[in-house]
C-alpha cells in the first residue's frame, strides 16, 4: 500500500480529467502556433488551425512530430519559449545522427519533478527513504530527473551517478539505501559485483525497491532481479524529448501510470497512423500538455506498447501503458524478419543455465544475414559433459527460433566476458555493411 | 572411501585460455597429474586430476573460471595389450556406462592409470574390485 502525492489529480474522475486535458490541449496548440515558427509552418501545411481543435478527438487532425524534426531543427529551432525563459538544456547523444536538444523553463522542471514525485510515492517511497541515483548526471536526463523526483518527496538522495560500482555498494550499506534508480543492466552488474565482494543485497543492505529504465527490459529480468535480491523492481519510463524519466508503475506493478494532466497519449498503428484499441500493440504518441520551452505535438517516440484506459486498482484514474516492447529504432531486420532485442532477452532470462548478460551480433555471410546470440554459461549450468553443453546450446537456439521465427547461432561464453554497462546497455552489434 | 575429485573447467576456444589455466595452477603450486581437453567448436571442457583438487578449485574459481568438481575413478591398468579391454568389458557387462575416460602413465608406476567418469561409481568400484582391478585412492594420486 502507499499513499498519493497529489490525490486530487491522481484520483480525478475520468470526466473531469478529460475536460482538463481538452482545455490544455486547446491551449498548447494555440501556444505552439503562436510561439514556434516550426509548428506554425507545420500546421499551415497540414491546413489546420488552433481553432479546429475543439475536442480531445480533434488531436487526430494535427500532424505528427518526429525525431527527425528535432534533428533537422537542431539545436533550438522548434522551441516555443524565448531563450530568456529557458533555464536548462539537455542533449541526447546522437548515436544515429545529429544530437537532439531539449530545453526547460523553470515551470517545465517543476512539472518534471511533480511527475516523478507522484510516481515515487506510488511505489511506496517517502521522506524516510534513501534513494541512490545510479543514472548518469549531466546532459543525460536520467540522473537529474530521478534526483528531482526523490528530492521532491523528501527522500534523501544519494547522487552517485554511474560507475564506481564497489563504492556504490559500500555507500548503499553505510547510508542505508532503500531504493536505487539505474538501468536494469547496471543493476545486474551491481548484483554481480556485490556477490564478488561477499555482500548479500538481501541480507546486508536495506534495499527494497529498484526503479529501472532507460532501456527496454523484460518481465523475466524483473523476476530474476526480484528473486535474487528480494527487492521490488519497478519499471520507469520517459524519454528526453518529453523531459526525461517521468512515469513508473505503482506498487501493484500493473502498468506505467502516465499523468494525463501533463501528457495526452495515443497508441497508433505505425503504418497507417490510425489509433489502435486498448489492449492492442501500437506505437506510442505523446502530446505534451504542460510543457513550455519545447512542447511537442503528437510526437512519435517510436516505442511500441499497449495502452489501458481502465483506472488502476490503486485508485489512480490516469491511463497506463504496459511494458515497452521495444523501440522501432532498436528493431533489427534480419532476413526480412523484425527482431526486437527485448524478445531475445525474455527468452534468455527464462533459461536458468544462461547468465544475466548477453549480446547479439548480426553479420552477413554472403547474401545471408546471420544472427549470433552470445550468452554466458552460469556455474549451475555447467556440466563437464560436452553433450550436455551441446544440448543446452540447441535448447537456447530452439527457444529463440520459437519466438523470433529465425534461426540464431548460440555461443556459450565464459562468465564475465560480455561487456558490462554502467548506463544504457549496448546489446547489439550490427556488422552488416549497408 | 573418498572419491578422487576431478576438476572440470568451461573454456572458450580462443588463444591463451589454456595457458591462463596452467599459469593459475602453477602460481598456486598445484600440480597437474592428468589432463584432457574436449573441444566442441567455439568452446571446450578441460578436465584435470590435480594433486590438490581443493586448492586448484579455489584458485581457478577466484580467477573467475567456471569450475566444477566431479567424482571419478582412477583405475590401474596393465600396461600391456588388453589392459583397457578388461576394465571396460567388466563395466559393460555390469551395465555401468562410461561417460568419458582418459589415461596417463606415471614415471614411477609400472602401470597406466585410467581416469573414468561413470554413471554409477559405487557399482563400478564393486565390480572392478571383484575382478581384482586395483583402484587408486586419493592419497595415492596425491603421492604420485
Amino acid at each position: 500500500m502507499s499513499g498519493y502525492w497529489d490525490p486530487h489529480i491522481e484520483r480525478m474522475p475520468l470526466e473531469d480529467l478529460h475536460a482538463l486535458q481538452e482545455d490544455r490541449l486547446k491551449s498548447v496548440v494555440r501556444y505552439v502556433y503562436d510561439h514556434s515558427a516550426f509548428y506554425r509552418r507545420k500546421f499551415d501545411l497540414a491546413g489546420v488551425t488552433p481553432g479546429d481543435i475543439k475536442t480531445l478527438e480533434d488531436v487526430r487532425k494535427l500532424p505528427f512530430t518526429r525525431k527527425a524534426d528535432l534533428r533537422d531543427n537542431y539545436p533550438t529551432g522548434m522551441f516555443s519559449a524565448p531563450k530568456s525563459q529557458v533555464v536548462r538544456y539537455h542533449v541526447s547523444s546522437g548515436t544515429t545522427g545529429k544530437p537532439t536538444v531539449v530545453g526547460y523553463t523553470r515551470g517545465d522542471i517543476e512539472t518534471w519533478s511533480e511527475s516523478l514525485a507522484r510516481a515515487f510515492t506510488s511505489i511506496g517511497l517517502g521522506r524516510d527513504d534513501v534513494v541512490q541515483v545510479g543514472y548518469g548526471y549531466g546532459l543525460f536526463t536520467g540522473g537529474l530527473g530521478a534526483h528531482y523526483g526523490a528530492e521532491r518527496i523528501g527522500a534523501a538522495v544519494l547522487p552517485v551517478g554511474t560507475g564506481n560500482t564497489e563504492r556504490q555498494i559500500e555507500l548503499m550499506q553505510d547510508l542505508g539505501t532503500t531504493a536505487i534508480a539505474c538501468t536494469p543492466s547496471y543493476f545486474l552488474h551491481i548484483m554481480e559485483v556485490a556477490e564478488k565482494m561477499g555482500v548479500s543485497i538481501r541480507k546486508d543492505t536495506k534495499l527494497k525497491a529498484g526503479v529501472f529504465g532507460a532501456e527496454p527490459w523484460s518481465l523475466e529480468t524483473r523476476r530474476r532481479i526480484e528473486e535474487a535480491t528480494g527487492i521490488h523492481a519497478y519499471d520507469i519510463y520517459g524519454t528526453s524529448e518529453i523531459s526525461g524519466p517521468l512515469f513508473t508503475e505503482c506498487y501493484l506493478q500493473k502498468g506505467i501510470h502516465v499523468w494525463a494532466d501533463m501528457f495526452l497519449i495515443e497508441v497508433i498503428d505505425p503504418k497507417t497512423g490510425e489509433p489502435v484499441p486498448d489492449g492492442e500493440t501500437g506505437e506510442l504518441v505523446f502530446t505534451t500538455l504542460h510543457k513550455y520551452a519545447l512542447p511537442l505535438i503528437r510526437y512519435r517516440i517510436g516505442d511500441l506498447t499497449i495502452k489501458s484506459s481502465e483506472p488502476c486498482e490503486c485508485g489512480r484514474t490516469h491511463p497506463r501503458i504496459m511494458r515497452i516492447l521495444g523501440r522501432t529504432d532498436d528493431m533489427l531486420i534480419i532476413r526480412g524478419i523484425n527482431v526486437f532485442p527485448s524478445q531475445v532477452e525474455s527468452v534468455l532470462m527464462n533459461i536458468p543455465e544462461v547468465g544475466d548478460h548477453w549480446e547479439i551480433i548480426v553479420d552477413r555471410k554472403g547474401p545471408l544475414d546471420m544472427m549470433t546470440v552470445r550468452v554466458e554459461l552460469t556455474e549451475s549450468g555447467f556440466s563437464d559433459k560436452i553433450g550436455d553443453l551441446m544440448k543446452l546450446k540447441k535448447n537456447v537456439s530452439n527457444k529463440l527460433k520459437g519466438v523470433l521465427n529465425i534461426a540464431a547461432e548460440v555461443d556459450l561464453v565464459e562468465p564475465g566476458t560480455i561487456p558490462r554497462s554502467m548506463g544504457k546497455a549496448k546489446r547489439v552489434t550490427d556488422k552488416r555493411k549497408v | 572411501m573418498t572419491e578422487i575429485k576431478q576438476i572440470s573447467l568451461f573454456v572458450e576456444n580462443r588463444p591463451g585460455r589454456t595457458a591462463k589455466v596452467a599459469k593459475t595452477l602453477s602460481d598456486a603450486g598445484v600440480n597437474i597429474r592428468a589432463l584432457t581437453i574436449a573441444e566442441a567448436g567455439d568452446f571446450g571442457v578441460i578436465r584435470m586430476v590435480l594433486d590438490d583438487p581443493e586448492k586448484g578449485y579455489r584458485v581457478l574459481k577466484e580467477s573467475a573460471f567456471t569450475v566444477s568438481m566431479t567424482d571419478v575413478l582412477a583405475v590401474e591398468m596393465k600396461d600391456t595389450p588388453g589392459g583397457l579391454y578388461e576394465i571396460v568389458n567388466t563395466l559393460g557387462h555390469n551395465n555401468v556406462n562410461v561417460d568419458y575416460a582418459y589415461a596417463f602413465v606415471t614415471a614411477k608406476a609400472q602401470r597406466a592409470m585410467l581416469i573414468l567418469r561413470v554413471d554409477d561409481i559405487a557399482k563400478a568400484r564393486r565390480v572392478l574390485g571383484e575382478k581384482s582391478v586395483k583402484i587408486a585412492t586419493k592419497e595415492e594420486i596425491q603421492a604420485i
